[in-house]
């Protein structure tokens, strides 16, 4: 069984950002990107999938300009066995990366699709929801613990839910996006550094995929959340109620 | 009278070193508070001068029959003591020439400074009075903050006149007791004197109150596209005033250098009150003494630093971190060669860990993941580079890193992929004095010595302390400066008479420094001799009593007790 991972180059998430002064984004020159810390967890799970025997090669997908590559190169030196980059402009919105990844699946045929539950640039959670829509494929979001069974070909996957863990079994083929508590991603070791130079990034266009990118999304408009202001210290219960009613209209 | 007369000149031909069997006293970190003037020696004394020793000094006034014979005895012992650059019997006794303080000076700080900037209270002076390793603890009674250099003007003034003797003090992180008073001395704590005067965004030259706390000015420059030419790990608390002052060194100090180079300017106070404004922000200044250096390093017995300009670098966007496991010492000085040769420009960071102090920091600290999970290593060693392209800089380290393991110089190694795992790796370096506390009582010490012999040292202290203690060693390996660290569950005299000096010795014998980085301080006034000439110390000296005709700044510190003549 192959697995294919999708993975996504954002802006490091140790980073503070700052918001463009034409307000049409966020500053992203001379910035450290890496690869999503979600996506990073779903490239581990592979791994350890793989490393237990349930599948024979972990495929990783990344879509972007050139600069995608390096995130790539990280996620061949955690262990992937090949990569393929298509080469995408940088803005690519859920529906089209859905899309995209749709077809790679058709191509490659793997048993498993994992990617990260969202991406933290635009936090959109959409993505594993919509290919698995497309695909007509059965998903486990939120996943916090993955088990196989090989035999029966489901997997059991823990979602964290807003009441609490949810206990879903999928047939395989299924999606999977991860969450945060449901590994811990593995350092690129220099061996597994070295070895990957020599693996193998095939480059495809969406052209040639066949699948049209429009843009059915547009930013309007990117501003920093306002200031918390400062607390007022009161100093009796009138105040209290007096500020209440005439300041924030709450009685 | 006559069989006294006999013994005493027995006593006097033998050789110091079988009266007293070890050479330092052991009991000297507990003597230097006891303010009598008794000696206890204990078991380690040679049994001839234990009755002269054990009897306060005024008794031997008794054997007056004796007087020119006792005198003659004193006199002799008292160049003992200086042959073996006071190590014996060398008890730290408060200076009598310093005046106690009284309800009317009390009054004249609240005049000057405000009821809210001056402290009695027993809390607020119990942290000021102790250092952060737990080892020193003064009395005093008072502690005062300043708001600006005027009020330390007033302050100096004052206490000048009045002969109180003062200690500055910032963050309180220094770790050789020069940050705490040693008996009632005034505290002065910088730490409201955190304002950020100017920053040039060009030049990259900051200029701030001594008060501002290195994290936050670092945070403070991030935003601005620069970055504090030094780090440490205490920079979440250390103020810039006191890492001036101790010529802190740090992390990236093979990449920036010294502070002697960083630092544009310096405006101090002197004892006498009168302030010194040195604060130019000018690279280029040659016009007469450069007096700031002066400051630089002095530990704030010459002045009190209450502002500084300071030259700050371009903060380069990439960062690489790489955290390797060597086999043997020699595989770390041969990389360390290599990395200059082949990395280059965009070094900024070579630190080196032995494995007890990996398992010191695994064991102790949480949350701390092990990056080389799969055996423990003899040594590991942390490279960073700065440089301004990523792509290019990953390669350069790549290929360095790959060609050392084929070469056989690193077993095993990880690279950062973002800046969450750096910090991971930073943090098990960054952690050891952190879990050392933990652990127990810990002996540190810092060394400069030569690349190659520097952990022969560890090796030695191993020998020397068997299953006693546990001998760590990891520093800056980037800059010759090696951090030797002794654990113990309980500080424990025996173990101390094994290690000093012992280990002051070997670092003389080796041209080394007995202090890199930390300073002298209260722990290591005594031991300068070991790397500076008598001469040197000697104009040393001039020049506090020049500049502190009174000795009030920070006494008893930097400076030994009794310099030799």
């Amino acid at each position: 069984m192959k697995i294919m991972v999708a993975v996504k180059r954002v802006i490091d998430y140790a980073v503070k950002i700052r918001v463009k002064s034409d307000k049409t984004g966020v500053e992203t020159t001379n910035v450290k990107m890496s690869m999503n810390p979600f996506c990073e967890i779903a490239l581990e799970e592979a791994l350890r999938i793989k490393e237990s025997g349930f599948a024979s090669e972990v495929i990783v997908v990344s879509m972007g300009p050139a600069q995608s590559v390096d995130t790539l190169r990280t996620g061949l030196a955690m262990g992937a066995d090949r990569a393929i980059h298509v080469d995408a402009p940088a803005t690519l919105y859920p529906l089209s990366v859905a899309k995209i990844l749709k077809v790679l699946v058709d191509i490659e045929k793997p048993g498993l699709l994992i990617l990260g539950k969202q991406a933290i640039d635009d936090d959109c959670n959409q993505t594993g929801q919509m290919v698995a829509g497309l695909l007509k494929w059965p998903q486990g979001t939120f996943a916090s613990k993955v088990v196989l069974d090989k035999e029966k070909q489901v997997a059991t996957v823990d979602r964290e839910v807003d009441g609490g863990l949810e206990t879903l079994c999928l047939d395989l083929p299924a999606v999977i996006t991860t969450d945060l508590r449901l590994n811990q991603p593995r350092y690129a070791t220099l061996p597994n550094i070295m070895k990957a130079k020599s693996k193998p990034i095939k480059k495809v266009t969406p052209q040639e995929l066949n699948v049209e990118i429009n843009s059915d999304l547009e930013i309007v408009h990117v501003t920093e959340p306002p200031k918390r202001k400062a607390g007022v210290i009161l100093s009796s219960v009138d105040e209290l109620v007096d500020k209440l009613k005439n300041e924030a209209h709450v009685i | 009278m006559e069989k006294l007369f006999r013994s005493s000149q027995r006593l006097l031909n033998q050789s110091s070193s079988s009266i007293f069997p070890h050479r330092s006293n052991p009991n000297f970190e507990h003597l230097k508070h006891i303010s009598g003037s008794s000696y206890v020696y204990g078991d380690i004394c040679n049994a001839y001068i234990k009755p002269y020793f054990e009897c306060e000094t005024r008794n031997l006034q008794a054997y007056h029959p004796l007087k020119d014979y006792v005198g003659m005895f004193r006199a002799k012992t008292c160049r003992i003591q200086y042959k073996h650059f006071g190590s014996t019997a060398t008890t730290v006794q408060r200076d009598p020439s310093f005046s106690i303080l009284s309800s009317d000076d009390i009054d004249y700080f609240v005049e000057i400074l405000g009821e809210k900037n001056v402290f009695q209270d027993e809390d607020k002076l119990s942290t000021a009075n102790m250092d952060w390793m737990r080892k020193y603890k003064g009395s005093s009674k008072l502690l005062l903050q300043p708001r600006c250099t005027e009020e330390v003007s007033q302050i100096l003034k004052y206490c000048n006149s009045r002969r109180l003797a003062v200690v500055p003090q910032g963050g309180n992180t220094g770790l050789v007791g020069g940050s705490v008073p040693v008996f009632d001395e005034v505290i002065v704590n910088i730490g409201c004197m955190n304002n950020i005067i100017s920053f040039d965004k060009v030049s990259g030259i900051l200029v701030c109150e001594a008060g501002c706390i290195l994290e936050n000015l670092d945070s403070f420059l991030i935003n601005q596209g620069f970055l504090m030419p030094l780090d440490l790990g205490a920079k979440g608390s250390c103020q810039i005033g006191g890492n001036v002052s101790t010529n802190a060194g740090g992390l990236r100090f093979v990449r920036y250098g010294s502070l002697h180079g960083n630092v544009l300017g310096i405006e101090a106070v002197l004892a006498d009150g009168s302030v010194i404004d040195m604060l130019g922000t000018l690279r280029k200044d040659n016009t007469g003494y450069d007096l700031k250096h002066l400051f630089i390093g002095s530990e704030g017995s010459l002045g009190i630093v209450t502002k500084v300009s300071i030259l700050t670098p371009l903060k380069l966007s990439s960062i690489n971190l790489a955290f390797l496991a060597c086999n043997d010492y020699l595989s770390c000085q041969k990389l360390l060669l290599e990395a200059r040769r082949k990395l280059g420009e965009i070094l900024s960071a070579f630190e080196f860990l032995d494995h007890e102090s990996m398992g010191m920091v695994l064991t102790h600290l949480e949350g701390i993941r092990n990056p080389l999970p799969s055996s423990m290593y003899n040594f590991y060693v942390l490279i960073e580079t700065t440089g301004s392209d990523e792509s290019y800089d990953k390669e350069k380290l790549e290929a360095f890193l790959l060609r050392s393991m084929e070469g056989g110089l690193i077993s095993d190694g990880v690279v950062a992929q973002d800046i969450n795992q750096a910090s991971s790796f930073w943090r098990i370096r960054e952690g050891i004095t952190e879990a050392l506390m933990k652990a127990g009582a810990v002996y540190k010490y810092d060394l400069s010595l030569p690349v190659e012999k520097m952990y022969n040292l560890v090796e030695e202290m191993r020998l020397r302390l068997g299953l006693s203690a546990k001998v760590l060693g990891y520093g800056h390996l980037g800059d010759a400066n090696l951090h030797l660290n002794v654990s113990t569950l309980q500080y424990d005299d025996s173990i101390l008479a094994q290690i000093e000096p012992f280990v002051y010795e070997w670092t003389s014998k080796h041209r080394g420094s007995i202090s890199a980085e930390h300073g002298l301080g209260l722990m290591k006034a005594n031991e300068i001799y070991y790397t500076k000439s008598p001469e040197t110390v000697r104009l040393m000296v001039s020049i506090k009593k020049l500049l502190d005709p009174n000795g009030i700044l920070n006494p008893y510190k930097v400076l030994p007790h009794s310099p030799l003549p």
